[in-house]
């Protein structure tokens, strides 16, 4: 009994722990001002009645709806290009390269470890001499770098389990190897590729550096840039909108994410650990 | 008579026409699913990463298009720097103490999370969003949780009695406090991603070990620092590497709570590298800065290897 208690509430202070700042947010979005500034009052209930104005300052006042849209679209994008090359890459790494596709498999992934904060000073330099300073199209060319080797990794795991009986019977059948990679493989490995797809685009919305290196102008900032470098004028945050803005950009990555830990975990741990 | 059984290998060899050979052939095929993602991956991360060797050393600046080489003049200023050197140490102490943090906490919490429990889902959810909510944005939420005048914390331990009067610390406001403010903002964001790999890896015991060991007559303490610790080894090597990459090469956290301050207290090798380099200009000391991280991602790297082929064996 005793146990259980114990159980239950240190579980209770760890989630409590890691939720804390979004519980804030939580509250504080639909906080007055007034409440909010105010220290006599507990800053974890409602004392004055909830309001709806700074979500209309948020969408009405502010870039945050141009920053969900420019996340939005690179995110399609770069999952885009991430899927284009890492699906047949993992696939040709499984199936087609014998031993030495294991030793690049692993070489690829390595370079997830290496890329945005080594390589963001001379990729402003490269960025800029192709001419997309200050474009989304330079996030879209440069995020791929730490979205594929991961996505890459991750295939090659999900391959792996395939049981190779299936592409022989389709070429048995009278498909070539690439045809049977299209007709068999893709279709049953949807839930891998979803996998995939979730985590490049969280691996999207995240991302802080490259785009604050290369993007200058205000409405063509991410959320995750836009959020903390607008509104935040000078000394004086807006904080009833701010945490507003957080939440919104937070809440569905989180959500959707949770679906899929295990697959992540597995591949994260380069197989060490079956998901 | 022939074969009573066709080889794939056979049929494909019947098809060898032009279009075929392409589409059939093991090795041509290989080759070209597997092109694009190395063309790319050479061109946008290898060819970067040769130009930050060579930015180093020599004089590039974001304005002028001169350059030359000054051989080891800029790794020469920086270490004769005080800011520098304060960034450098600052890197390994932060790390390093938030990952041993992490790692207690997080093999307390996996145990905690192994047994099933109702709501076990949306614990899992809440215990998951310092990591997966995009980092900034957490950040900033611990911007005013730490905020000198309005910390709900402070309001809080001040309300239940266990601050005084008077007490109340100014968290982004003093070296120490900020120093201490930023490791617990680390331990926050790595705790859950280091936990779920432990659960993985705690799941993954072989119940039979377990079940001989509880035969045995081994109580739970021997039990955890015999059994689960040595066999959940790996799974902990690799929490800690990731948890390494993921602090030592974090910007977002200095930037958005201390911007490096105060005093300069709380800079790491990435801010120091991005003030220097894209704030203030100087390219190629940003650039020496940065690549200070090398030899620590590298050393990660050789050890994940060493991880990866230990697993293809087991």
């Amino acid at each position: 009994m005793v146990l259980k208690i114990a159980h239950f509430g240190s579980l209770a202070a760890f989630a409590l722990f890691a939720s804390l700042p979004f519980l804030w947010m939580l509250i504080t979005t639909f906080k007055q001002d007034a409440d909010l500034y105010n220290r006599a009052n507990n800053p974890f209930f409602f004392n004055m009645a909830p309001t709806l104005a700074h979500l209309k300052e948020l969408f009405h006042g502010t870039l945050f709806l141009n920053w969900l849209l420019n996340t939005a679209w690179v995110g399609v994008l770069v999952v885009l290009i991430t899927l284009f090359l890492a699906i047949p890459a993992a696939y040709s790494l499984v199936r087609l390269a014998g031993r030495w596709g294991e030793r690049l498999g692993i070489g690829i992934f390595l370079t997830y470890l290496v890329a945005p904060t080594i390589l963001f000073i001379p990729m402003s330099r490269v960025v800029a001499n192709l001419g997309l300073q200050d474009s989304l199209w330079s996030l879209v060319l440069v995020f791929p770098t730490f979205t594929v080797p991961f996505a890459i990794w991750l295939l090659m795991g999900f391959f792996k389990t395939i049981p190779q009986d299936l592409e022989e019977a389709a070429m048995i059948d009278g498909y070539s190897r690439f045809g049977a990679f299209i007709r068999m493989v893709i279709p049953i490995s949807t839930s891998g590729i979803l996998t995939v797809v979730i985590f490049s685009f969280t691996l999207v919305v995240q991302e802080y550096i490259y785009t604050l290196t290369f993007v200058t102008t205000a409405s063509r900032y991410t959320v995750s840039v836009g959020v903390p470098t607008f509104l935040v004028h000078g000394d004086v945050y807006n904080w009833g909108a701010l945490m507003a803005g957080c939440l919104i950009a937070s809440l569905p990555v989180v959500i959707v994410y949770n679906f899929f830990v295990e697959r992540f975990i597995s591949g994260l741990t380069l197989g060490a650990v079956k998901g | 008579m022939g074969p009573a059984v066709k080889t794939t290998e056979s049929i494909l060899h019947n098809r060898n026409k032009q279009l075929g050979f392409i589409f059939d052939n093991k090795n041509v095929l290989g080759f070209l699913m597997i092109a694009p993602a190395v063309i790319y991956i050479l061109a946008l991360v290898g060819y970067p990463l040769v130009l930050a060797f060579i930015y180093s050393v020599s004089n590039i600046t974001i304005g002028s298009s001169d350059f030359s080489f000054v051989g080891l003049k800029n790794i020469q200023g920086l270490i004769g720097d005080f800011d520098f050197k304060t960034a450098l140490y600052n890197t390994i102490y932060f790390t390093a103490v938030s990952m041993i943090i992490v790692l207690v906490l997080a093999k307390i919490l996996a145990l905690i999370l192994l047994k099933d429990f109702k709501g076990k889902f949306v614990i899992r959810t809440l215990v998951l969003m310092p990591y997966v909510a995009p980092i900034s944005l957490g950040v900033i939420g611990w911007l005013w949780m730490l905020d000198s005048i309005y910390s709900p914390i402070n309001w809080l331990l001040q309300h239940s009695g266990l601050f005084g009067p008077d007490f109340w610390p100014m968290w982004l406001g003093k070296p120490n406090l900020a120093m201490s403010a930023i490791i617990a903002v680390h331990v926050w964001r790595m705790l859950p991603l280091a936990t779920v790999i432990m659960l993985a890896g705690l799941t993954s015991i072989p119940q039979d070990i377990q079940d001989a060991a509880l035969v045995d007559g081994a109580g739970y303490f021997r039990q955890l620092f015999q059994i689960t610790i040595p066999m959940m080894l790996p799974i902990m090597l690799v929490a800690v590497l990731f948890g390494i990459v993921f602090t030592a090469t974090d910007i977002i956290i200095i930037l958005v709570l201390t911007r490096g301050g105060p005093y300069g207290s709380t800079q790491v090798l990435v801010s120091k590298a991005f003030f220097t380099g894209i704030d203030a200009g100087d390219l190629a000391t940003g650039a020496a800065t940065a690549l200070f991280l090398f030899p620590l991602l590298a050393a990660v790297a050789i050890f994940m290897l060493r991880i990866a082929r230990r697993a293809e064996v087991a």
